[in-house]
């Protein structure tokens, strides 16, 4: 294998969504393996659906904390404004799927828009501590605001009917979740290459610099947030759909923290780490819970032949460790100090390294990424 | 008539009188540099100019025109552009998106067609990379064009961050400590580079600078200020050899 270098003969080139044709048909061979999964994997089609969702949610997030340097932690607010819009919409007033869909898109823009209002003045944790409140009054709100939300009752959720085609099976949720998915992941891609992007990626680098260069840190900052926020919004109006029922506990703080995880695991900065850290986020339960299940048994065949009552020991002692309720949030609390320790960069940051020893093959050094003390003015202040 | 004119600038901050009093005129086409000692009030100045800080009293005039009320971000539009005595470059993006950031100025696109990235969009994406092309080749920055700022050498940022400034296309130039950390080499270079704005591209210079060897090399005028007064004016040499400066960089 050579290293592949990318023979540029006009500015255009740059100005692609893909680096060049080899990466293009990485990524059509992947739409391409997407196209056909539900034939391959039929009993998780659900699961990935959620998957595609919440790469919608990882987009959101990444614009606003990855590319625009503000961190929020009351995402899942705007992502139960999207879902209430939607559903209420739709089923209270029978207006068309897709209205539905755009409503949530502008009302949770509009909410962001307020939001990012008081964002102009605050930055760092007291900008994070501001968006917890903010998210802590809608949770309230949606469950006082009964006459729109059902309150506690909660509501129940319809499938989707889109154009008149009703789409209420797994497979076509799917596919509908997928076109969203690659839509925002466009949309966003030539924001992200556009001078919006930049503007945004200056505020998070340096305000001042953003400013003097004619950046109107109100207008970009305020963008950022709507922008992030409609894209929650659309994810909302899927999510309804994915979990059929709305409550208001469903959209807690703990759901925030999620998102913002999703987007700290998979890479800060980067569109492909929103989409490993939506992978992560959403399959990590699955793979649990089937490790529920078969870890106690492949143990037990370990321990048998030391004798029968040792397997069933063991099975009993394992199983009754995994069934602990309190483990899953516990094992995404340990994925998140061991990646903050060993990579920082993220899913993403590993894959980069892992393209780059083979694309280097037997001339890899290891040095390339050892992390060193610098002492620039960066580095210092994170 | 005087491109740039400050008017009794004063800066306040709580009891502190920063800059008291200032005021100094730019012709079009000149390297006009500030120089004194150590909290002087040279910075301050500058970032009066370029509108970061709302002065106590006094007026800015550029171009004819009063930018004393001016938002910080309408300052570039006009003309002025400026770079840092400590690098605020955008460290975790490419030369190329630091110095494409620097045509934002010029942004004429709007959301809705970047969102759907427009043919429109791209010619005027275009545009903006030729015009970043230029300032490459001027500043022979060819080699790190794709390189992440956080990979460079410091005097490699200071010389990006000039280019960045000059991608605006800017009338006045405002330069803060161009040689700070340098070396003796790179400052050299810095003073062709300087000269080479303001002959080739025929940009106006204000300077901020204490390496007094580049300063005599490029700059028109010297204004001295000590305490935030100024203290004297005149070329490098009459204002090294003024008494008050003297007095103001030994003491006695």
């Amino acid at each position: 294998m050579s290293v592949r270098f990318v023979f540029k003969t006009s500015y255009d080139q740059d100005l692609g969504i893909f680096r060049d044709d080899v990466q293009r048909n990485w990524y059509l061979a992947l739409l391409v393996g997407l196209l056909v999964l539900p034939l391959l994997i039929p009993a998780y089609v659900v699961d990935v659906s959620l998957v595609f969702i919440y790469g919608l949610c990882g987009l959101s997030l990444m614009v606003l904390a990855g590319y625009t340097g503000l961190v929020s932690l009351g995402h899942a607010a705007f992502l139960g404004i999207g879902a209430y819009t939607h559903v209420y919409v739709v089923h209270d007033l029978g207006l068309p799927w897709v209205v539905g869909v755009a409503l949530a898109c502008v009302v949770t823009a509009a909410v962001g828009v307020l939001v990012g209002l008081p964002a102009l003045r605050m930055t760092g944790v007291y900008l994070s501590i501001a968006t917890l409140a903010f998210a802590l009054i809608i949770q309230e709100a949606l469950t006082r605001w009964e006459r729109v939300t059902g309150g506690l009752k909660g509501k129940a959720v319809e499938k989707p009917v889109v154009f008149g085609v009703h789409l209420g099976g797994d497979t076509a949720f799917y596919f509908l979740c997928l076109a969203f998915l690659i839509a925002g992941l466009w949309l966003t891609g030539n924001l992200l290459r556009a001078p919006t992007g930049r503007a945004w990626v200056a505020i998070r680098d340096s305000e001042i610099a953003a400013q003097s260069m004619g950046v109107n840190l109100a207008v970009y900052k305020t963008s950022a947030f709507a922008y992030s926020a409609a894209l929650m919004g659309v994810a909302g109006a899927l999510f309804a759909h994915k979990i059929g029922f709305l409550a208001p506990d469903i959209f807690t703080v703990l759901l925030s923290i999620q998102f913002l995880l999703m987007v700290v695991v998979g890479g800060l900065g980067s569109l492909h780490g929103a989409l490993f850290g939506a992978v992560f986020v959403a399959l990590l339960p699955v793979a649990i819970s089937q490790a529920r299940d078969s870890i106690p048994v492949w143990l037990s065949a370990i321990a048998s032949p030391f004798g029968k009552e040792a397997g069933a020991a063991t099975f009993l002692a394992v199983d009754q460790f995994v069934k602990k309720p309190g483990l899953e949030p516990g094992l995404f609390g340990v994925i998140l100090v061991l990646f903050i320790l060993f990579e920082p960069l993220g899913i993403y940051g590993r894959w980069r390294k892992i393209q780059l020893y083979f694309s280097t093959f037997p001339l890899y050094k290891r040095a390339t990424f050892r992390r060193q003390k610098t002492y620039m003015r960066s580095e210092r202040l994170r | 008539m005087s491109l740039f004119a400050a008017d009794g600038l004063v800066m306040d901050f709580g009891g502190l009188r920063a800059v008291d009093g200032v005021s100094f005129q730019i012709e079009p086409g000149e390297v006009f540099t500030i120089i004194g000692p150590n909290g002087a009030g040279k910075t301050t100045i500058f970032n009066l100019v370029s509108r970061i800080y709302e002065p106590t009293a006094g007026r800015l005039i550029f171009d004819g025109e009063d930018i004393t009320r001016v938002p910080p971000h309408e300052v570039a539009r006009r003309g002025i552009a400026r770079t840092f005595q400590n690098i605020e470059l955008f460290e975790h993006a490419t030369v190329l998106q630091n110095l494409l950031l620097g045509r934002h100025a010029h942004k004429r696109s709007r959301f809705v067609e970047e969102l759907l990235f427009l043919p429109s969009v791209r010619a005027l994406e275009l545009e903006h990379r030729e015009a970043v092309e230029r300032v490459i080749d001027f500043l022979d920055l060819q080699p790190h064009r794709d390189n992440l700022v956080v990979n460079l050498a410091y005097g490699v940022r200071k010389v990006v961050e000039m280019a960045r400034a000059l991608c605006t296309r800017p009338r006045l130039l405002l330069l803060d400590e161009p040689s700070s950390g340098l070396s003796v080499e790179e400052t050299e270079d810095m003073a062709f580079w300087i000269q080479d704005i303001r002959t080739v591209l025929g940009v106006t210079v204000l300077m901020v600078e204490h390496d007094m060897s580049l300063v005599s090399s490029v700059s028109d005028r010297v204004l001295a200020v000590n305490y935030g007064r100024p203290i004297a004016l005149g070329t490098a040499r009459e204002v090294q050899e003024h008494p008050d400066v003297i007095k103001a960089y030994l003491g006695g």
